[in-house]
């Protein structure tokens, strides 16, 4: 190669590569608040702020979902697994709210077992399938069927 | 022996004419397959494709925001290589190409956005959240809208291509962190459902449209960078010979 521009080529590069190097350790200095939310593991652990705005993520427990008969309140188990607090919401849930469904829910940690939240948003996971589908695998018992959940 | 074939096409193709010529035969095929590959797709996609177990009928707007965000993605992944070629080797069609590739690419990352608030607002339950997949989206649609902003705002062209190539390639780290945002922190945008590797975690019925209509898009992206390509070479290159022969039989 030409020597002009294979300096040329190498400072491009050295330029590129650092910029990467920069771009990758900003990314991991600010990890936490890249993260759209909070996980129920990190709340149990004590990682997230008390009485602060945030958000927080995980799947609604089946079978904890509790509507108030006269209002709009509802209240529900958030998990992953790893950790579970319960969550205190007023308004409209999303179509795709469920049991078993991933949400994100904006509002205060009160407690690290309390949240209340001021918005749902209801977390799509990376499946689709026809609702026949969706049909015999459950009829199959297969595992998939229980996929929606996640 | 590919590396041979890849270096006379490099050097036939980086000569203007050779360029014009190539897409003069090209074209009349291209555009037609990818008109008809995507409305193939997207036909298939919107009206006969089942509807979604959970989401009903609005899933539908996959067919149309996933293959705008990976033309949107794939087209700055070329802009970049441009950009390094305009810069390393100075050559003239990779400066032409720069200028191609930019605007539909431009307008695809805007689609994708777009779409991608329409089916967030019933699905998610709002239009926009400043996760790290949309706002490193946004500022793929921001990279784009500088590279074009740079080339028309420096006279000279071939500084306009070095100072946008430059633009070009830094930006493609950012192309990297849209790709994998959704694997690397926690983001309300779901992982990919087409896979390289590993099975997808769609249905065939359902992923049959979508790829076609990806790749009619794809089609359509190539085309569209030659017509614009084409009339970049014909006004760089418009006192020249075999320009004026062209233009003088008439034969554009």
């Amino acid at each position: 190669m030409n020597p002009v521009r294979k300096q040329r080529l190498i400072l491009v590069v050295a330029v590129l590569v650092g910029l990467a190097i920069a771009v990758g350790l900003m990314f991991y200095a600010l990890r936490q608040n890249i993260n759209l939310f909070y996980t129920p593991q990190q709340i149990a652990a004590g990682e997230a702020p008390l009485n602060t705005q945030m958000r927080v993520g995980g799947l609604v427990k089946a079978g904890t979902v509790v509507r108030d008969q006269e209002s709009l309140d509802v209240q529900f188990v958030l998990t992953d697994g790893k950790g579970a607090f319960t969550v205190h919401y007023q308004g409209i849930l999303p179509d795709l709210f469920r049991e078993g469904q991933g949400i994100v829910a904006n509002g205060t940690l009160i407690s690290n077992t309390r949240f209340e939240a001021e918005e749902v948003l209801a977390k799509h996971d990376e499946t689709y399938m026809p609702p026949e589908v969706q049909d015999a695998l459950e009829k199959a018992g297969h595992p998939g069927a229980q996929k929606d959940s996640e | 022996m590919v590396w041979k074939t890849l270096k006379r096409w490099y050097h036939q193709l980086g000569s203007p004419r050779y360029f014009y010529t190539f897409s003069s035969t090209v074209l009349p095929w291209l555009t037609p397959i990818a008109l008809l590959t995507l409305v193939t797709g997207l036909v298939w996609g919107l009206a006969f494709a089942p509807a979604d177990y959970q989401q009903g009928n609005s899933y539908r707007i996959i067919f149309i925001h996933v293959p705008a965000s990976s033309g949107a993605l794939m087209g700055y992944m070329a802009l970049g290589v441009a950009g390094l070629v305009a810069v390393v080797w100075r050559m003239k069609m990779a400066e032409v190409m720069l200028k191609a590739i930019a605007p539909f690419g431009a307008a695809l990352a805007a689609i994708s956005l777009v779409t991608g608030a329409l089916w967030g607002k019933p699905t998610w339950g709002t239009y926009w959240q400043w996760d790290a997949r949309m706002t490193s989206m946004l500022i793929l649609l921001f990279m784009y809208v500088g590279v074009i902003a740079l080339q028309n705002v420096i006279r000279d062209p071939r500084q306009a291509a070095r100072a946008a190539g430059l633009l070009a390639m830094v930006g493609v780290i950012n192309v990297v962190i849209v790709k994998y945002s959704v694997e690397w922190v926690q983001t309300l945008h779901q992982g990919s459902t087409l896979k390289m590797f590993g099975e997808s975690t769609i249905d065939p019925a359902m992923k049959y449209p979508l790829l076609i209509s990806m790749l009619g898009l794809w089609l359509l992206y190539a085309a569209n960078v030659l017509i614009r390509a084409r009339s970049e070479v014909m006004w760089r290159e418009r006192r020249s010979k075999w320009v004026g022969k062209l233009v003088r039989e008439g034969n554009r």
